[in-house]
């Protein structure tokens, strides 16, 4: 028989055997929301909280939409050879990051500190919802007794989505010759451990939060700290082979601009959930409010880049005005709720600015190989956007720019030893590159065994 | 029988096809190719780095005709194909030894 017949003949029973518990389950949740209409009663459900919460459940979505936004981004901006390497990390990231969020990450980031003033990490246990059906037979998880905008999965849903997006910054700046393999490891350690571990400290109410330090939706917990991530890995990486002759940068075009635009685009789409569902209610105030200073800061940004390429670099750039774009949405990002629509103009234009001459500066003075320009949008823009808090808008003052200093400082020095020494381990033991020629075959072939464009004549038919 | 093979410019693909169809060659071979003679490339930016793009796209024509039809080939393809600026491409003749047609197994000039 053929193979596909083989396993078939095993992937049936097994099919069989796998769901047959879930159709009793099905009893099991039945038999719980009896229970639950009978404590339900006594807890109301708020029209009001239905709202709030239906608005998170979806910004979560439009964050999700985000990976469409990075997946065609990174692939349009790399070599076809490579497309199908860059979007399998694309993919596992998303799968990676869910999971471990659920096993690991989300009780970092929101342990709980007892003392918020020292609360730089406690862990408060593996698996949210991972209980058994402890957390479906209780009430108060699906109720404002947990919170008053949102139930406990709708939490869990929208922050897992944001914990997914700082993971796959890195992924564009080492693409085209990472290891695949030690790039998984490097990817589950950094959204597991990393990133909720600095998220706690703002979000999970710890000592940043109690400092004073202020960041909405991510410009440093999530950019930031992909971005760092982003450089240190790039840096221990060493650029894809050709990049640099005799010192000079030479350029690798893109495979594909039409793709990297619509990924541009996927992504402010879905920044009106990263950004609008930070609210954490539905809030018609603020949430209309912070659609608006994203959409600004964006609209600015991309004119800045756009502009600043043209004047500078003699032709008006796409790469450069859509990776503008995205700078005013990193930059509005730390405070879109505090912003005015000329403070959105003004971050989103300096963003803009800022993002063209910071590709110039990694390409041609630190030398460092990123092709999409995850550095100079994430780490340099989710600095300026978290600086610019303590500059402009309702928070604007000398004493917050500290507050924002400090945040900037810990998280990058936290998250840059974290990379290092990871990343050094990694490099040490399993490698952190492909082989010379294996890089020059294509990724898609050395790591996978495929093309991503199968057009090879011998192979129609 | 001679195969006459010419790098022309791209967009004049269907002028010469016209032309050789006018003096009665029925068949071709057409590929995108890339080269440079003495015309130059240009430059192109990408993210801040210039760089010299030299080979120029352009389109390779292959047909084979009998010895007789050879000068007029040469004179329809190089007057459709003609701009006069630098480009324009070239012209490239060999002696073909033997051409076989697959379906048949005719050989020699019953196969072009």
């Amino acid at each position: 028989m053929n193979r596909f017949s083989f396993w078939c003949r095993i992937a049936i029973p097994c099919f069989v055997l796998l769901t047959g518990p879930a159709a009793f389950c099905q009893d099991d949740v039945e038999e719980v929301a009896a229970t639950t209409e009978v404590a339900a009663e006594e807890i109301s459900i708020p029209v009001e909280f239905i709202v709030h919460n239906l608005w998170i459940m979806i910004a979560g979505m439009l964050v999700f939409i985000m990976h469409l936004g990075f997946a065609t981004l990174e692939s349009g901006l790399t070599r076809s050879k490579n497309t199908v390497n860059i979007l399998f990390k694309n993919s596992m990231i998303v799968c990676i990051g869910f999971l471990t969020y659920m096993v690991v990450g989300f009780n970092l980031m929101y342990p709980g500190f007892e003392d918020p003033a020292n609360g730089f990490f406690k862990f408060a246990g593996f698996g949210f919802m991972m209980n058994g059906t402890e957390q479906l037979s209780d009430p108060a998880f699906a109720s404002p007794v947990y919170n008053e905008g949102y139930t406990a999965y709708t939490d869990f849903f929208f922050q897992a989505m944001f914990a997914a997006t700082c993971a796959t910054i890195v992924s564009g700046a080492v693409a085209g010759r990472v290891k695949l393999s030690t790039f998984l490891v490097f990817s589950t350690l950094f959204v597991a451990i990393c990133y909720p571990i600095t998220g706690s400290w703002k979000w999970g109410a710890g000592w940043l939060d109690a400092r004073g330090f202020y960041d909405f939706a991510g410009s440093t917990l999530v950019h930031s700290v992909g971005g760092w991530g982003a450089l240190v890995m790039a840096a221990l990486l060493g650029p894809r082979k050709g990049k640099y002759v005799d010192g000079k940068p030479r350029p690798i075009p893109a495979s594909n601009l039409t793709l990297a635009a619509i990924g541009v685009f996927l992504l402010w789409f879905g920044w009106f959930g990263f950004n609008g569902g930070s609210v954490l209610s539905a809030d018609p105030g603020l949430v209309s409010l912070v659609l608006v200073t994203t959409s600004t800061a964006a609209a600015a940004g991309g004119l800045a880049a756009a502009v600043t390429s043209w004047v500078h670099g003699g032709k008006p750039d796409l790469s450069m005005a859509l990776n503008g774009i995205l700078a005013g949405l990193v930059g509005i990002t730390a405070g879109a709720d505090q912003m005015s629509g000329l403070d959105s103009i003004l971050i989103g234009l300096i963003a803009g600015v800022l993002v063209y001459f910071a590709v110039l500066f990694v390409d041609t003075v630190l030398k460092i190989d990123d092709p999409v320009g995850a550095v100079s949008v994430h780490l340099v823009c989710g600095i300026w956007g978290t600086l610019a808090v303590g500059i402009f808008g309702a928070m604007a003052g000398g004493e917050q720019i500290v507050n924002q200093l400090i945040g900037i400082g810990a998280i990058g020095v936290f998250t840059v030893a974290f990379c290092l020494i990871v990343g050094s381990i990694l490099k040490a033991t399993m490698g952190l590159r492909v082989s010379e020629e294996e890089e020059v075959i294509g990724l898609d072939i050395g790591e996978h065994g495929m093309e991503a464009y199968s057009l090879s004549p011998t192979r129609l038919h | 029988m001679k195969k006459i093979e010419s790098i022309v410019r791209h967009y004049k693909l269907e002028d010469i096809k016209s032309a050789l169809t006018a003096v009665g060659v029925l068949g071709m071979t057409v590929s995108e190719v890339r080269g440079f003679g003495r015309q130059r490339g240009h430059k192109e930016t990408y993210r801040g780095a210039e760089y010299t793009v030299d080979f120029m796209p352009k389109v390779k024509i292959e047909v084979v005709v009998d010895d007789g039809k050879c000068d007029e080939t040469i004179a329809a393809i190089c007057d459709s194909a003609r701009t006069g600026q630098v480009g324009d491409g070239k012209v490239f003749v060999s002696t073909l030894e033997q051409a076989v047609r697959i379906r048949t197994g005719e050989t020699g000039d019953e196969a072009i």
